[in-house]
Protein backbone atom coordinates (compact mmCIF):
# COMPACT_ATOMS: atom_id res chain seq x y z
CA UNK A 1 0.00 0.00 0.00
CA UNK A 2 2.77 1.94 1.05
CA UNK A 3 5.15 2.04 -1.87
CA UNK A 4 1.67 2.33 -4.19
CA UNK A 5 1.28 5.93 -2.71
CA UNK A 6 4.80 6.69 -3.00
CA UNK A 7 4.85 5.55 -6.25
CA UNK A 8 1.42 7.72 -7.24
CA UNK A 9 3.40 10.85 -4.81
CA UNK A 10 6.38 10.58 -7.55
CA UNK A 11 4.39 10.52 -10.54
CA UNK A 12 2.54 13.50 -9.31
CA UNK A 13 5.57 15.73 -7.96
CA UNK A 14 6.80 14.24 -11.77
CA UNK A 15 3.93 16.01 -13.44
CA UNK A 16 3.88 19.26 -11.21
CA UNK A 17 7.85 19.55 -11.98
CA UNK A 18 6.99 19.33 -16.17
CA UNK A 19 3.82 21.77 -16.22
CA UNK A 20 6.29 24.34 -13.94
CA UNK A 21 9.43 23.70 -16.54
CA UNK A 22 6.81 24.36 -19.48
CA UNK A 23 5.06 27.75 -18.00
CA UNK A 24 8.86 28.91 -17.06
CA UNK A 25 9.75 27.84 -20.76
CA UNK A 26 6.67 29.59 -22.29
CA UNK A 27 6.91 32.63 -20.14
CA UNK A 28 10.66 33.05 -20.94
CA UNK A 29 10.20 33.05 -24.11
CA UNK A 30 8.23 36.46 -24.32
CA UNK A 31 11.27 37.69 -22.27
CA UNK A 32 13.72 36.94 -25.11
CA UNK A 33 11.31 37.89 -27.50
CA UNK A 34 10.93 41.70 -25.40
CA UNK A 35 14.94 42.26 -25.24
CA UNK A 36 14.92 41.91 -28.69
CA UNK A 37 11.78 44.15 -29.66
CA UNK A 38 13.24 48.02 -28.72
CA UNK A 39 9.81 49.19 -30.49
CA UNK A 40 7.76 47.40 -27.71
CA UNK A 41 10.06 48.62 -24.78
CA UNK A 42 9.84 52.02 -25.88
CA UNK A 43 6.00 51.72 -26.62
CA UNK A 44 5.00 50.54 -23.41
CA UNK A 45 6.51 53.51 -22.15
CA UNK A 46 5.30 56.05 -24.14
CA UNK A 47 1.49 55.93 -22.87
CA UNK A 48 2.06 56.01 -19.48
CA UNK A 49 4.90 58.95 -19.72
CA UNK A 50 2.11 61.03 -21.29
CA UNK A 51 -0.94 59.99 -19.16
CA UNK A 52 0.92 60.76 -16.49
CA UNK A 53 3.29 63.54 -17.31
CA UNK A 54 1.16 65.54 -19.77
CA UNK A 55 -2.51 64.16 -18.51
CA UNK A 56 -1.50 63.92 -14.43
CA UNK A 57 1.17 67.33 -14.64
CA UNK A 58 -1.60 69.38 -16.13
CA UNK A 59 -4.77 68.51 -14.10
CA UNK A 60 -2.63 68.44 -10.48
CA UNK A 61 -1.61 71.92 -12.03
CA UNK A 62 -5.01 73.31 -12.72
CA UNK A 63 -7.35 71.31 -10.20
CA UNK A 64 -5.34 69.68 -8.49
CA UNK A 65 -5.88 72.23 -5.23
CA UNK A 66 -9.36 72.10 -4.98
CA UNK A 67 -9.29 68.16 -4.92
CA UNK A 68 -7.40 67.86 -1.21
CA UNK A 69 -5.37 65.23 -2.61
CA UNK A 70 -1.99 65.55 -5.04
CA UNK A 71 -3.64 64.49 -8.43
CA UNK A 72 -0.65 63.29 -9.98
CA UNK A 73 -0.21 60.71 -7.50
CA UNK A 74 -3.75 59.41 -7.77
CA UNK A 75 -3.10 59.22 -11.82
CA UNK A 76 0.25 57.72 -11.21
CA UNK A 77 -1.11 54.68 -9.15
CA UNK A 78 -3.80 54.47 -11.72
CA UNK A 79 -2.00 54.72 -14.93
CA UNK A 80 0.80 52.12 -12.85
CA UNK A 81 -2.28 49.74 -12.69
CA UNK A 82 -3.53 50.55 -15.95
CA UNK A 83 -0.70 49.97 -18.18
CA UNK A 84 0.11 46.54 -16.43
CA UNK A 85 -3.44 45.42 -16.90
CA UNK A 86 -3.42 46.35 -20.60
CA UNK A 87 0.07 45.42 -21.39
CA UNK A 88 -0.21 42.03 -20.01
CA UNK A 89 -3.73 41.74 -21.60
CA UNK A 90 -2.59 42.73 -25.39
CA UNK A 91 0.36 40.15 -24.79
CA UNK A 92 -2.02 37.29 -24.15
CA UNK A 93 -3.65 38.38 -27.45
CA UNK A 94 -0.02 37.42 -29.40
CA UNK A 95 -0.95 34.04 -29.22
CA UNK A 96 -3.43 34.53 -32.07
CA UNK A 97 -0.04 35.68 -34.14
CA UNK A 98 1.60 32.34 -32.90
CA UNK A 99 -1.43 30.39 -34.21
CA UNK A 100 -0.83 32.78 -37.48
CA UNK A 101 2.80 31.54 -37.54
CA UNK A 102 2.00 27.99 -36.62
CA UNK A 103 4.12 28.29 -33.86
CA UNK A 104 0.78 27.68 -32.10
CA UNK A 105 0.74 23.92 -32.98
CA UNK A 106 4.12 23.38 -31.24
CA UNK A 107 3.03 24.51 -27.56
CA UNK A 108 -0.58 22.76 -28.71
CA UNK A 109 0.73 19.62 -29.21
CA UNK A 110 3.09 19.31 -26.04
CA UNK A 111 2.17 16.95 -23.51
CA UNK A 112 1.46 19.80 -20.44
CA UNK A 113 -1.64 20.93 -19.99
CA UNK A 114 -3.09 23.71 -22.19
CA UNK A 115 -3.99 25.69 -19.03
CA UNK A 116 -0.14 25.54 -18.30
CA UNK A 117 0.53 26.77 -21.75
CA UNK A 118 -2.03 29.70 -20.97
CA UNK A 119 -0.36 30.69 -17.46
CA UNK A 120 3.01 30.66 -18.62
CA UNK A 121 1.97 33.30 -21.24
CA UNK A 122 -0.34 35.08 -18.90
CA UNK A 123 3.07 34.84 -16.38
CA UNK A 124 5.68 35.79 -19.43
CA UNK A 125 3.21 38.54 -20.47
CA UNK A 126 3.56 39.88 -16.60
CA UNK A 127 7.48 40.05 -16.98
CA UNK A 128 7.60 41.85 -19.97
CA UNK A 129 5.01 44.16 -18.29
CA UNK A 130 6.74 44.61 -15.30
CA UNK A 131 10.20 45.35 -17.06
CA UNK A 132 7.83 48.10 -18.48
CA UNK A 133 6.44 49.03 -15.16
CA UNK A 134 10.17 49.84 -13.57
CA UNK A 135 10.50 52.45 -16.59
CA UNK A 136 7.42 53.76 -15.27
CA UNK A 137 8.34 53.96 -11.78
CA UNK A 138 11.70 55.60 -12.44
CA UNK A 139 9.55 58.45 -14.45
CA UNK A 140 7.24 58.76 -11.56
CA UNK A 141 10.25 59.56 -9.24
CA UNK A 142 11.30 61.96 -11.66
CA UNK A 143 8.21 63.83 -12.07
CA UNK A 144 7.70 64.18 -8.21
CA UNK A 145 5.89 61.09 -6.76
CA UNK A 146 7.21 59.88 -3.92
CA UNK A 147 6.60 57.09 -1.48
CA UNK A 148 7.19 55.56 1.68
CA UNK A 149 8.49 51.83 1.94
CA UNK A 150 5.28 50.51 2.78
CA UNK A 151 3.73 52.10 -0.39
CA UNK A 152 6.46 50.91 -2.47
CA UNK A 153 5.51 47.40 -1.60
CA UNK A 154 2.19 48.17 -2.34
CA UNK A 155 3.11 49.11 -5.91
CA UNK A 156 4.57 45.36 -6.37
CA UNK A 157 1.68 43.94 -5.18
CA UNK A 158 -0.43 46.07 -7.34
CA UNK A 159 1.36 44.99 -10.56
CA UNK A 160 1.14 41.83 -9.67
CA UNK A 161 -2.60 41.71 -9.32
CA UNK A 162 -2.91 44.21 -12.75
CA UNK A 163 -0.92 41.90 -14.52
CA UNK A 164 -2.41 38.38 -13.49
CA UNK A 165 -5.93 39.91 -14.31
CA UNK A 166 -5.03 41.41 -17.61
CA UNK A 167 -3.74 38.27 -18.66
CA UNK A 168 -6.57 36.51 -17.56
CA UNK A 169 -8.92 39.21 -19.12
CA UNK A 170 -6.87 38.67 -22.13
CA UNK A 171 -8.10 34.90 -22.15
CA UNK A 172 -11.53 35.19 -22.31
CA UNK A 173 -11.44 37.72 -24.62
CA UNK A 174 -9.50 35.29 -26.99
CA UNK A 175 -11.50 32.33 -26.66
CA UNK A 176 -14.57 34.70 -27.67
CA UNK A 177 -13.11 35.38 -31.06
CA UNK A 178 -11.55 33.49 -33.84
CA UNK A 179 -9.50 36.34 -36.35
CA UNK A 180 -6.58 38.33 -35.23
CA UNK A 181 -8.35 41.35 -37.67
CA UNK A 182 -11.47 41.15 -35.52
CA UNK A 183 -9.35 40.78 -31.77
CA UNK A 184 -7.28 43.70 -32.99
CA UNK A 185 -10.80 45.91 -34.06
CA UNK A 186 -12.29 44.81 -31.18
CA UNK A 187 -9.55 45.00 -28.61
CA UNK A 188 -9.53 48.67 -28.17
CA UNK A 189 -13.19 49.10 -27.48
CA UNK A 190 -13.12 46.56 -24.85
CA UNK A 191 -9.86 48.45 -23.21
CA UNK A 192 -10.38 52.50 -23.34
CA UNK A 193 -14.11 52.11 -21.55
CA UNK A 194 -12.14 50.02 -18.99
CA UNK A 195 -9.46 52.97 -18.52
CA UNK A 196 -12.17 55.49 -18.16
CA UNK A 197 -14.52 54.06 -16.23
CA UNK A 198 -12.46 52.90 -13.55
CA UNK A 199 -11.67 55.77 -12.39
CA UNK A 200 -7.55 55.61 -13.85
CA UNK A 201 -8.15 59.53 -14.25
CA UNK A 202 -10.77 60.16 -11.98
CA UNK A 203 -12.29 59.46 -8.25
CA UNK A 204 -15.42 57.48 -8.41
CA UNK A 205 -17.16 58.47 -5.46
CA UNK A 206 -19.19 61.12 -7.18
CA UNK A 207 -19.51 59.66 -10.94
CA UNK A 208 -23.13 59.25 -11.94
CA UNK A 209 -25.32 56.00 -10.57
CA UNK A 210 -25.06 54.75 -14.51
CA UNK A 211 -21.53 55.01 -14.86
CA UNK A 212 -20.68 53.82 -11.21
CA UNK A 213 -22.71 50.62 -12.11
CA UNK A 214 -20.66 50.28 -15.46
CA UNK A 215 -17.70 50.57 -13.45
CA UNK A 216 -18.59 47.74 -11.40
CA UNK A 217 -18.59 45.43 -13.83
CA UNK A 218 -15.36 46.01 -15.10
CA UNK A 219 -12.32 43.79 -14.25
CA UNK A 220 -9.85 47.08 -14.32
CA UNK A 221 -11.92 49.05 -11.42
CA UNK A 222 -11.02 46.13 -8.84
CA UNK A 223 -7.59 46.10 -9.34
CA UNK A 224 -7.10 50.34 -9.92
CA UNK A 225 -9.51 50.51 -6.77
CA UNK A 226 -6.97 47.68 -5.05
CA UNK A 227 -3.83 49.46 -5.75
CA UNK A 228 -5.08 52.79 -4.61
CA UNK A 229 -6.56 50.92 -1.64
CA UNK A 230 -2.94 49.51 -0.39
CA UNK A 231 -1.31 53.12 -1.42
CA UNK A 232 -3.45 55.34 0.61
CA UNK A 233 -4.15 53.27 3.29
CA UNK A 234 -3.45 54.64 6.81
CA UNK A 235 -3.45 58.21 4.80
CA UNK A 236 -6.12 60.91 4.47
CA UNK A 237 -6.49 60.78 1.11
CA UNK A 238 -7.54 56.95 1.33
CA UNK A 239 -11.31 58.11 1.77
CA UNK A 240 -11.39 60.07 -0.72
CA UNK A 241 -10.12 57.89 -3.07
CA UNK A 242 -10.89 54.40 -1.87
CA UNK A 243 -14.12 52.59 -3.23
CA UNK A 244 -13.81 48.87 -1.17
CA UNK A 245 -11.36 47.60 1.60
CA UNK A 246 -8.34 46.16 -0.52
CA UNK A 247 -9.43 42.58 0.75
CA UNK A 248 -12.43 42.59 -1.04
CA UNK A 249 -11.08 44.15 -4.15
CA UNK A 250 -8.57 41.54 -3.80
CA UNK A 251 -11.14 38.24 -3.63
CA UNK A 252 -12.98 40.37 -6.61
CA UNK A 253 -9.89 39.95 -8.53
CA UNK A 254 -9.10 36.77 -7.40
CA UNK A 255 -12.68 35.22 -8.18
CA UNK A 256 -12.50 36.96 -11.77
CA UNK A 257 -9.40 35.68 -12.26
CA UNK A 258 -9.81 32.22 -11.79
CA UNK A 259 -13.12 32.27 -13.67
CA UNK A 260 -11.38 34.20 -16.70
CA UNK A 261 -8.44 31.82 -16.49
CA UNK A 262 -10.31 28.55 -16.30
CA UNK A 263 -13.41 29.41 -18.44
CA UNK A 264 -11.32 31.19 -21.38
CA UNK A 265 -8.48 28.35 -21.71
CA UNK A 266 -11.35 25.57 -21.65
CA UNK A 267 -12.99 27.64 -24.75
CA UNK A 268 -10.28 28.80 -26.33
CA UNK A 269 -8.36 25.39 -26.39
CA UNK A 270 -11.92 24.04 -27.09
CA UNK A 271 -12.32 26.30 -29.89
CA UNK A 272 -8.52 25.35 -31.31
CA UNK A 273 -9.88 21.48 -31.29
CA UNK A 274 -13.47 21.04 -31.94
CA UNK A 275 -13.57 23.38 -35.29
CA UNK B 1 1.94 -7.49 -32.09
CA UNK B 2 -1.02 -4.94 -31.69
CA UNK B 3 -0.61 -2.09 -34.28
CA UNK B 4 1.08 1.50 -33.40
CA UNK B 5 -1.78 3.58 -34.88
CA UNK B 6 -5.40 2.20 -35.55
CA UNK B 7 -8.12 4.06 -36.87
CA UNK B 8 -11.76 2.65 -37.22
CA UNK B 9 -14.74 4.38 -38.96
CA UNK B 10 -13.04 7.66 -38.29
CA UNK B 11 -15.72 10.59 -39.24
CA UNK B 12 -15.21 14.51 -39.35
CA UNK B 13 -17.50 16.60 -40.24
CA UNK B 14 -16.59 20.41 -39.93
CA UNK B 15 -18.43 22.88 -37.68
CA UNK B 16 -21.23 24.36 -40.80
CA UNK B 17 -19.82 21.85 -43.34
CA UNK B 18 -22.42 20.17 -45.07
CA UNK B 19 -20.06 17.23 -45.84
CA UNK B 20 -17.79 15.06 -44.45
CA UNK B 21 -13.84 16.10 -44.56
CA UNK B 22 -13.21 12.20 -43.55
CA UNK B 23 -15.54 10.00 -44.39
CA UNK B 24 -15.36 6.72 -42.82
CA UNK B 25 -11.93 5.41 -43.23
CA UNK B 26 -10.04 2.80 -41.42
CA UNK B 27 -6.69 1.74 -41.34
CA UNK B 28 -3.72 0.39 -39.10
CA UNK B 29 -0.02 0.96 -38.71
CA UNK B 30 2.63 -1.50 -37.36
CA UNK B 31 5.37 0.04 -35.07
CA UNK B 32 8.36 0.93 -37.11
CA UNK B 33 6.84 0.99 -40.28
CA UNK B 34 6.76 3.94 -43.11
CA UNK B 35 3.24 4.52 -43.95
CA UNK B 36 2.18 7.37 -46.32
CA UNK B 37 -1.36 9.04 -46.40
CA UNK B 38 -1.37 10.32 -50.47
CA UNK B 39 -4.03 11.94 -52.23
CA UNK B 40 -4.22 15.35 -53.85
CA UNK B 41 -5.36 18.62 -52.12
CA UNK B 42 -8.52 18.66 -49.88
CA UNK B 43 -8.82 14.80 -49.60
CA UNK B 44 -8.42 14.68 -46.05
CA UNK B 45 -5.11 14.16 -45.42
CA UNK B 46 -4.54 16.59 -42.81
CA UNK B 47 -7.65 16.55 -41.07
CA UNK B 48 -6.68 12.88 -40.00
CA UNK B 49 -3.15 13.67 -39.42
CA UNK B 50 -4.49 16.36 -37.31
CA UNK B 51 -7.34 14.31 -35.27
CA UNK B 52 -3.96 11.55 -34.74
CA UNK B 53 -1.77 14.26 -33.28
CA UNK B 54 -4.76 15.26 -31.19
CA UNK B 55 -5.29 18.99 -32.75
CA UNK B 56 -8.45 18.08 -33.31
CA UNK B 57 -11.92 16.48 -32.42
CA UNK B 58 -13.05 13.86 -34.42
CA UNK B 59 -16.91 13.80 -34.99
CA UNK B 60 -17.23 9.65 -34.47
CA UNK B 61 -14.89 6.50 -34.64
CA UNK B 62 -11.41 5.10 -32.55
CA UNK B 63 -8.47 6.74 -32.68
CA UNK B 64 -5.95 5.14 -30.94
CA UNK B 65 -1.48 6.11 -30.96
CA UNK B 66 1.05 4.02 -29.32
CA UNK B 67 -2.18 2.57 -27.34
CA UNK B 68 -3.88 5.39 -26.16
CA UNK B 69 -6.92 7.27 -27.26
CA UNK B 70 -6.64 10.33 -28.80
CA UNK B 71 -9.32 11.86 -27.03
CA UNK B 72 -8.99 10.70 -23.61
CA UNK B 73 -5.53 10.35 -23.25
CA UNK B 74 -4.19 12.88 -25.03
CA UNK B 75 -1.64 13.90 -22.52
CA UNK B 76 -0.28 10.10 -23.18
CA UNK B 77 -0.72 10.11 -27.29
CA UNK B 78 1.22 13.59 -27.07
CA UNK B 79 4.31 11.44 -24.99
CA UNK B 80 5.02 9.34 -27.50
CA UNK B 81 4.95 11.41 -30.56
CA UNK B 82 6.46 13.89 -32.96
CA UNK B 83 4.97 16.12 -35.36
CA UNK B 84 6.04 18.24 -37.75
CA UNK B 85 3.57 20.34 -39.48
CA UNK B 86 2.52 21.34 -42.78
CA UNK B 87 3.86 24.72 -42.11
CA UNK B 88 7.11 25.25 -40.18
CA UNK B 89 6.36 25.81 -36.73
CA UNK B 90 9.42 27.54 -35.47
CA UNK B 91 9.34 30.76 -33.77
CA UNK B 92 11.48 32.61 -36.40
CA UNK B 93 12.50 35.08 -33.89
CA UNK B 94 14.30 32.91 -31.66
CA UNK B 95 17.67 31.20 -32.73
CA UNK B 96 17.53 27.23 -33.71
CA UNK B 97 19.58 26.90 -30.09
CA UNK B 98 16.47 28.85 -28.44
CA UNK B 99 13.93 26.58 -30.36
CA UNK B 100 15.07 23.61 -29.40
CA UNK B 101 15.53 25.00 -25.89
CA UNK B 102 12.00 26.00 -25.46
CA UNK B 103 10.48 22.23 -27.22
CA UNK B 104 13.24 20.22 -24.48
CA UNK B 105 11.44 22.52 -22.30
CA UNK B 106 7.55 21.84 -23.32
CA UNK B 107 8.69 18.23 -23.14
CA UNK B 108 10.81 18.40 -19.63
CA UNK B 109 13.49 16.90 -20.85
CA UNK B 110 16.10 19.20 -19.13
CA UNK B 111 15.20 21.68 -16.71
CA UNK B 112 15.06 25.18 -18.38
CA UNK B 113 17.26 27.86 -17.84
CA UNK B 114 16.84 31.60 -19.76
CA UNK B 115 20.12 31.56 -20.63
CA UNK B 116 22.26 28.54 -23.04
CA UNK B 117 25.12 29.06 -20.47
CA UNK B 118 22.96 27.81 -17.41
CA UNK B 119 21.55 24.79 -19.01
CA UNK B 120 22.97 21.68 -18.01
CA UNK B 121 25.77 20.08 -19.50
CA UNK B 122 23.81 16.86 -21.15
CA UNK B 123 21.94 19.56 -23.13
CA UNK B 124 24.77 21.28 -24.07
CA UNK B 125 26.73 17.74 -25.28
CA UNK B 126 23.16 17.11 -26.96
CA UNK B 127 23.08 20.62 -28.92
CA UNK B 128 26.99 19.95 -29.95
CA UNK B 129 25.69 16.75 -31.21
CA UNK B 130 22.30 18.09 -33.12
CA UNK B 131 24.41 20.59 -34.44
CA UNK B 132 26.97 18.35 -35.95
CA UNK B 133 24.17 16.44 -37.56
CA UNK B 134 22.37 19.26 -39.22
CA UNK B 135 26.02 20.82 -40.54
CA UNK B 136 25.06 24.13 -39.06
CA UNK B 137 27.73 24.55 -35.81
CA UNK B 138 28.43 28.13 -37.08
CA UNK B 139 24.19 28.94 -37.25
CA UNK B 140 23.06 27.11 -34.18
CA UNK B 141 22.54 30.27 -32.49
CA UNK B 142 21.58 32.52 -35.50
CA UNK B 143 17.86 33.45 -35.76
CA UNK B 144 16.13 30.64 -36.95
CA UNK B 145 14.52 33.03 -39.93
CA UNK B 146 17.44 33.48 -41.67
CA UNK B 147 17.59 29.43 -42.10
CA UNK B 148 16.80 28.47 -46.09
CA UNK B 149 13.32 26.32 -45.98
CA UNK B 150 15.16 22.54 -45.93
CA UNK B 151 17.47 23.72 -42.77
CA UNK B 152 14.19 24.87 -40.97
CA UNK B 153 13.13 21.82 -41.84
CA UNK B 154 15.98 20.16 -40.65
CA UNK B 155 15.95 21.67 -37.56
CA UNK B 156 12.06 20.96 -36.85
CA UNK B 157 13.06 17.60 -37.69
CA UNK B 158 15.55 16.88 -35.01
CA UNK B 159 13.40 18.73 -32.83
CA UNK B 160 10.74 16.49 -32.57
CA UNK B 161 12.55 13.63 -32.06
CA UNK B 162 14.59 15.16 -29.18
CA UNK B 163 12.23 13.18 -27.00
CA UNK B 164 12.75 10.36 -28.65
CA UNK B 165 9.14 9.05 -29.96
CA UNK B 166 7.75 6.17 -30.78
CA UNK B 167 5.76 7.92 -33.93
CA UNK B 168 6.97 10.62 -36.64
CA UNK B 169 4.02 12.53 -38.06
CA UNK B 170 4.85 14.22 -41.03
CA UNK B 171 2.36 16.35 -42.90
CA UNK B 172 3.45 17.31 -45.92
CA UNK B 173 7.10 18.07 -44.84
CA UNK B 174 8.65 18.93 -48.13
CA UNK B 175 5.83 21.00 -49.61
CA UNK B 176 7.41 24.34 -51.08
CA UNK B 177 11.29 22.39 -50.55
CA UNK B 178 13.62 22.58 -53.84
CA UNK B 179 13.99 19.02 -55.39
CA UNK B 180 17.59 19.50 -53.69
CA UNK B 181 16.39 19.87 -50.09
CA UNK B 182 13.85 17.38 -50.65
CA UNK B 183 16.86 14.73 -51.24
CA UNK B 184 18.26 15.89 -48.46
CA UNK B 185 15.73 15.98 -46.05
CA UNK B 186 14.88 12.24 -47.10
CA UNK B 187 18.21 10.67 -46.90
CA UNK B 188 18.46 12.06 -43.39
CA UNK B 189 14.85 10.79 -42.62
CA UNK B 190 15.89 7.05 -43.86
CA UNK B 191 19.18 7.18 -41.55
CA UNK B 192 16.84 8.49 -38.74
CA UNK B 193 14.98 5.38 -39.29
CA UNK B 194 17.39 2.85 -40.07
CA UNK B 195 18.96 4.40 -36.74
CA UNK B 196 15.90 4.41 -34.58
CA UNK B 197 13.28 2.87 -35.58
CA UNK B 198 10.98 5.02 -35.55
CA UNK B 199 7.36 4.42 -36.75
CA UNK B 200 6.96 7.27 -39.90
CA UNK B 201 3.47 8.27 -40.97
CA UNK B 202 3.86 10.74 -43.68
CA UNK B 203 0.83 12.85 -45.64
CA UNK B 204 1.90 13.63 -49.45
CA UNK B 205 0.79 14.71 -52.87
CA UNK B 206 4.12 13.36 -54.02
CA UNK B 207 3.44 10.17 -55.67
CA UNK B 208 7.62 9.64 -55.68
CA UNK B 209 7.53 9.98 -51.77
CA UNK B 210 4.94 7.27 -51.34
CA UNK B 211 6.38 4.91 -53.75
CA UNK B 212 8.89 4.49 -50.62
CA UNK B 213 6.60 3.57 -48.09
CA UNK B 214 6.04 0.47 -46.81
CA UNK B 215 2.15 0.57 -46.59
CA UNK B 216 0.19 3.24 -48.66
CA UNK B 217 -3.61 4.46 -48.72
CA UNK B 218 -4.57 6.86 -50.75
CA UNK B 219 -7.49 9.18 -49.81
CA UNK B 220 -9.93 11.02 -51.95
CA UNK B 221 -12.77 13.73 -51.34
CA UNK B 222 -12.21 11.78 -47.75
CA UNK B 223 -12.55 8.04 -48.77
CA UNK B 224 -9.79 5.73 -48.68
CA UNK B 225 -9.61 4.47 -52.50
CA UNK B 226 -6.79 2.19 -52.39
CA UNK B 227 -4.63 0.63 -49.20
CA UNK B 228 -1.80 -1.33 -49.48
CA UNK B 229 2.22 -2.22 -50.33
CA UNK B 230 2.84 0.59 -53.06
CA UNK B 231 4.07 -2.72 -55.21
CA UNK B 232 0.60 -4.21 -54.86
CA UNK B 233 -1.20 -1.14 -55.56
CA UNK B 234 0.46 -0.27 -58.15
CA UNK B 235 0.22 -3.79 -59.88
CA UNK B 236 -3.46 -3.17 -59.36
CA UNK B 237 -3.92 0.19 -60.70
CA UNK B 238 -1.21 -0.17 -63.74
CA UNK B 239 -3.45 -0.97 -66.67
CA UNK B 240 -2.49 -1.51 -69.77
CA UNK B 241 -3.79 -0.23 -72.78
CA UNK B 242 -3.80 -0.11 -76.78
CA UNK B 243 -3.82 2.57 -78.58
CA UNK B 244 -4.47 1.98 -82.37
CA UNK B 245 -6.34 4.36 -85.47
CA UNK B 246 -7.50 3.67 -88.74
CA UNK B 247 -7.76 6.21 -91.56
CA UNK B 248 -11.44 5.23 -91.69
CA UNK B 249 -11.60 5.32 -88.38
CA UNK B 250 -15.67 4.33 -88.77
CA UNK B 251 -14.38 1.12 -90.63
CA UNK B 252 -12.83 0.42 -87.16
CA UNK B 253 -14.70 1.01 -84.99
CA UNK B 254 -17.47 -1.25 -86.92
CA UNK B 255 -15.00 -4.07 -86.90
CA UNK B 256 -13.97 -3.91 -83.24
CA UNK B 257 -17.62 -3.87 -82.57
CA UNK B 258 -18.35 -6.94 -85.12
CA UNK B 259 -15.33 -9.25 -83.47
CA UNK B 260 -16.80 -8.15 -79.58
CA UNK B 261 -13.17 -6.28 -78.40
CA UNK B 262 -14.22 -3.25 -76.31
CA UNK B 263 -12.87 -0.66 -76.83
CA UNK B 264 -13.04 3.60 -76.09
CA UNK B 265 -12.76 6.19 -77.88
CA UNK B 266 -9.95 8.90 -77.14
CA UNK B 267 -8.49 11.74 -78.43
CA UNK B 268 -5.15 10.17 -79.54
CA UNK B 269 -7.32 7.08 -81.53
CA UNK B 270 -9.10 4.03 -80.09
CA UNK B 271 -8.30 2.37 -76.70
CA UNK B 272 -8.29 -1.14 -76.00
CA UNK B 273 -7.61 -1.91 -72.25
CA UNK B 274 -5.13 -5.23 -71.89
CA UNK B 275 -5.31 -8.05 -69.22
CA UNK B 276 -1.61 -8.50 -69.85
CA UNK B 277 1.53 -6.69 -72.49
CA UNK B 278 0.81 -9.75 -74.97
CA UNK B 279 -2.62 -9.50 -75.47
CA UNK B 280 -1.77 -7.01 -77.72
CA UNK B 281 -0.71 -9.35 -80.16
CA UNK B 282 -3.92 -11.53 -80.30
CA UNK B 283 -5.67 -8.62 -80.94
CA UNK B 284 -4.05 -7.20 -83.26
CA UNK B 285 -3.84 -10.88 -85.14
CA UNK B 286 -7.90 -10.30 -85.26
CA UNK B 287 -8.09 -6.84 -86.55
CA UNK B 288 -8.26 -6.56 -90.58
CA UNK B 289 -8.60 -3.04 -91.45
CA UNK B 290 -5.53 -1.38 -91.81
CA UNK B 291 -3.79 1.06 -88.96
CA UNK B 292 -2.04 3.90 -89.21
CA UNK B 293 -1.27 4.08 -85.18
CA UNK B 294 -0.61 1.59 -82.91
CA UNK B 295 0.97 2.14 -79.55
CA UNK B 296 1.09 -0.28 -76.15
CA UNK B 297 0.92 1.83 -73.31
CA UNK B 298 2.26 0.92 -69.80
CA UNK B 299 1.57 3.94 -67.67
CA UNK B 300 3.20 5.05 -64.99
CA UNK B 301 2.32 4.65 -61.28
CA UNK B 302 1.37 8.30 -61.28
CA UNK B 303 -0.54 8.38 -64.46
CA UNK B 304 -2.64 5.29 -62.38
CA UNK B 305 -3.09 7.70 -59.41
CA UNK B 306 -4.01 10.37 -61.43
CA UNK B 307 -7.23 7.88 -63.22
CA UNK B 308 -7.76 6.62 -59.71
CA UNK B 309 -8.49 10.70 -58.52
CA UNK B 310 -10.08 11.38 -61.78
CA UNK B 311 -12.49 8.45 -61.96
CA UNK B 312 -13.18 8.77 -58.55
CA UNK B 313 -14.15 12.25 -58.32
CA UNK B 314 -16.19 11.51 -61.81
CA UNK B 315 -17.97 9.29 -59.33
CA UNK B 316 -17.14 6.08 -61.32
Amino acid sequence: MLPLLKRRMLILLNQIKTEFNAILTIAFRDITKLLRDRVRLISGLVFPVIFIGVLGGSLQANVGSQLGFNFLVFVFTGVFIQSLFQSTASGVIFLLEDRNSDFSQELFVAPVSPRSIIFGKILGESMVALTNAFGILVFGLLVGVSFTFWQAISLIAMAIAGCLLGGAFGIIVLSNLSEDRTVRQIFPFLIFPQIFLAGVFAPLKEVPTVLFILSKIIPLTYVVDFGRGLYYWGTDTYDQVVLLHPLVNLAVILAMFLVFLFVGTWLFVRKERDR
Amino acid sequence: MKPIIEVENLVKRYRKAKENAVNDISFSVQEGEFFALLGPNGAGKTTTISILTTTLMKTSGMVRVAGYDTEAQRKQVRQHIGVIFQSPSLDLNLTAEENIRLHAGLYGLYPYRPIYRLMSGNYKKQIFELAQILRMEKEMFNPVKTFSGGMKRKLEIIRSLMHNPKVLFLDEPTSGLDPVSRRTLWSYLKNVREKEHTTIFLTTHYLQEAEETDNLCIMNKGKIVAQGMPGDIKEKLLKYYLIINAQEQNLLETELGQKRIPFQKTRKGIKIFLEHSVQAQEILKKVETPLITLDVYAPTLEEAYVDIIESNQNGV
